[in-house]
């Protein structure tokens, strides 16, 4: 009696085990996100970065938490960073505010632009960094006539922000392949070679007969940018460089000083360990 | 006077000082009980050689309430309790304080090791059975520390006011409002307004960096002094000091000082190991330590579609969000099976009629007050269940060592059934998943209310006369 309760209980624990992983699936969502290459001590590309983000970024969004001078962090001294980097008269200790005002902004796109200064922490997810979503986001806008800006993106749906960068990039226009079944989706979304997207629709045949497909979303390239498409990808590589380190300057710094740290305590852990061997030697 | 009586206290061993420390020791003892507290609390306070792993993690609990406290308060010195300026000032906190973000993630991993190293003492707790007689009180001071520490960490959570702190703040203080008559009152007069907001901030920075604080730290002494009045258990769960040599010593007892003074230093340097991995290298840990919604400053106007709490939270988060209408079916079955379990097994007619009593007001009270009423008090009551234990288990043995195969099942469903309640917390809400945090639910609570029966049915093994390693 007793011992079949403890198997109901032993089998009903295995069930709830096994039914975890099934919570999980259900909830990715979006388009697959693409690896940014985010290298943090190649001060070169995050000048780069810095530079087409004060050019093309900070008119509408601010970085408020982010001084000027903290710039020096890329290698960059007092001077080059007001010479080059500062258009609206500063001081290089400022925090990289914007001009616009907020009301206006709200008015002309529906939202005020966000603060970009920590968007590479809050942008993770499960589906992958926040430095990959903005790399991913930054390479998926297309040419949509029904969106108030001519533009859409495919990895944030009728976003508000117009592409900023077109010119360099050229006007890309998006590409919808039908398929009946979600495997056939799934795997052409694996071979797709730029961001892409699967979205399930259903809707009803000529008889009422409830169908469901699924599309397949890419982006394609339309008219020609002044960069190609490689030049493109490598300057938005730049740009989610700078971006990550914004987020968090003191990043390098921490893992550096870490290390230290667990060497410290490395040492330590070895004298402990003899303190505690010398004095446990007599208890019995 | 006291000052005349009490013997000098003589130092030896410092050399050329030990005449002037010796002094100076003197003076100081005959004010105030050094020698006798240090002997007391330290050097003279025996306890059972036989600790394992599972007894680092009460030192290691206060290693990181003084690692709070003194982040704590470095970070009060920049953190600016207003909702308009207190995002901004975490960033420059991380930015530009000097060492700053270094104190910020001590702070924000700590509060998750905090978490870790208290239910991992609790856990050593259920294992050997330290909370049977005589260290009861031990058991409930320490239960009323984890009430201050979840207070604690909710308090706190608001104060970087990011999105997740807002809706989180929001979600849990609207429960509230759900307790019938007095609920809406209530929850205004707690958040100091309609919505989360300044004023909200501004109060709970007061109870998170004072009220709080000072409670879990009169509670910690509680825990210790009612602690050592009794003496520690052990992992066979035997006592001690039944066995004591002609010197009034515990046989298979060691002072405390120096052997788990080392012992403990050990422990703490690899606490500290796993502790500054997280710091220096995972602060975030995945959205585990620091949630990624809250690197957003709060937006009262836009709801996250996603709301969860941190980790430590989940397991209740998860019993609380379990709690549908159709549970309110398993529930009242659950109900009317317990009325019948304790009808069936006590004698005393006027206990058998009260339970009847009782259980049919819970099955009115089911129906006439809404589920989401049923999911607070669940999810309060999944917290307060710890603190009847000690009568709960009526086992003839302590330890899970000499106990039978019934408490190892019921125990080891338990912990499956809380983590798994922890990571359903963490993920959004599907039909599937309430399912199983519904069994999970029913499962964690089985664990307490079943335990008199269990315990009394399960086959022990017989207790060693002295502790074993």
């Amino acid at each position: 009696m007793v011992m079949k309760f403890a198997k109901n209980l032993a089998r009903a624990t295995v069930l709830v085990a096994l039914l975890t992983p099934l919570a999980a699936l259900a909830s990715a969502d979006g388009a697959k996100l693409q690896k940014a290459p985010v290298k943090l001590n190649d001060l070169v590309s995050l000048q780069r970065g810095a530079q087409v983000f004060v050019n093309y970024c900070l008119n509408c969004h601010s970085a408020s938490y982010m001084r000027y001078n903290r710039l020096r962090d890329l290698g960059l001294s007092d001077d080059q960073i007001r010479d080059n980097l500062i258009f609206t008269g500063v001081k290089v200790g400022e925090l990289m505010q914007v001009a616009m005002d907020r009301k206006d902004a709200k008015e002309w796109f529906g939202v005020p632009p966000p603060d970009l200064t920590v968007t590479a922490r809050s942008r993770s997810s499960e589906a992958g960094s926040g430095a990959e979503w903005m790399y991913t986001y930054l390479r998926a806008f297309y040419r949509d006539p029904e969106r108030p800006t001519g533009w859409n993106n495919l990895v944030f749906d009728n976003v508000a922000m117009p592409h900023a960068l077109w010119q360099w990039s050229g006007q890309q226009r998006l590409a919808v392949q039908e398929f009946n079944s979600h495997d056939a989706a799934a795997a052409a979304l694996l071979q797709a070679r730029s961001v892409a997207r699967v979205d399930e629709i259903s809707g009803k045949d000529k008889d009422g007969k409830k169908v469901t497909r699924w599309v397949l979303k890419t982006i394609q390239p339309g008219s020609a940018g002044t960069l190609t498409p490689l030049e493109y990808d490598k300057r938005v590589a730049d740009l989610v460089n700078y971006m990550a380190y914004m987020a968090e300057p003191a990043r390098l710094e921490r893992e550096q000083i870490g290390i230290f740290v667990l060497l410290l305590l490395g040492i330590l852990f070895v004298f402990a360990y003899l303190l505690k061997k010398e004095y446990w030697k007599d208890v019995h | 006077m006291a000052a005349a009586e009490k013997p000098p206290v003589t130092i030896t061993g410092a050399g050329p000082l030990s005449g002037v420390l010796s002094g100076l020791l003197t003076w100081i003892d005959q004010r105030f009980p050094l020698v006798s507290s240090w002997k007391e609390h330290l050097a003279e306070y025996y306890a059972p050689k036989n600790f394992n792993f599972w007894y680092y993690f009460g030192s290691l609990a206060l290693l990181v309430l003084v690692m709070q406290l003194v982040t704590g308060i470095f970070l009060t010195m920049f953190y600016k309790p207003d909702a308009a300026q207190a995002f901004a000032s975490v960033e420059y906190i991380m930015r530009d304080v000097w060492g700053g973000w270094v104190i910020r993630y001590m702070h924000s991993t700590g509060g998750s090791m905090f978490f870790l190293a208290v239910y991992l003492h609790m856990f050593r707790g259920l294992l050997y059975g330290s909370y049977r007689k005589p260290r009861e009180l031990v058991w409930i001071i320490g239960m009323l520390i984890f009430l201050c520490l979840m207070a604690e960490a909710f308090f706190g959570y608001l104060l970087p006011w990011g999105q997740m702190s807002y809706w989180g703040a929001q979600v849990i203080v609207n429960l509230f409002d759900a307790i019938p008559v007095i609920g809406p009152t209530l929850a205004l007069w707690i958040r100091g307004d309609y919505v989360v907001s300044d004023a909200t901030l501004n109060r709970f920075f007061a109870f998170h960096v004072i009220a709080i604080p000072l409670v879990l730290l009169g509670l910690v002494a509680a825990h210790i002094l009612a602690l050592h009045e009794v003496g520690s258990n052990n992992p066979d769960g035997i006592e001690i000091k039944d066995k004591k040599d002609a010197a009034g010593r515990p046989l298979d007892g060691i002072p405390f000082h120096p052997y788990y003074t080392v012992k403990d230093t050990l422990g703490a340097v690899v606490f500290l190991i796993v502790f500054a991995i997280g710091v220096f290298f995972v602060p975030e840990l995945g959205g585990y330590f620091l949630e990624y919604n809250n690197f957003i400053p709060a937006d009262p106007l836009r709801t996250p579609a996603h709301i969860a709490p941190l980790w430590y939270f989940t397991p209740y988060y998860s019993i609380l969000r379990a709690t549908t209408e159709t549970f309110m079916w398993a529930l009242s079955a659950g109900v009317i099976g317990m009325v019948a379990l304790i009808v069936l097994s006590v004698g005393n007619n006027l206990v058998r009629l009260a339970t009847v009593a009782a259980g049919a007001a819970l099955l009115v009270a089911f129906y006439v007050l809404e589920p989401k009423v049923w999911g607070v008090v669940l999810m309060g009551a999944a917290v307060m269940i710890f603190i009847p234990l000690p009568w709960l288990d009526l086992s003839p043995v302590k330890s899970i060592r000499y106990k039978g195969p019934l408490f190892k099942i019921a125990l080891a469903v338990f912990v499956i059934a809380f983590v798994v309640l922890g990571y359903l917390g963490t993920q959004p809400v599907t039909d599937t998943s309430t399912l199983i945090s519904q069994v999970c639910t029913a499962l964690y609570f089985m664990f307490f209310l079943l335990m008199p029966w269990y315990s009394t049915l399960d086959k022990c093994k017989p207790e060693p006369e002295r502790v074993t390693w």
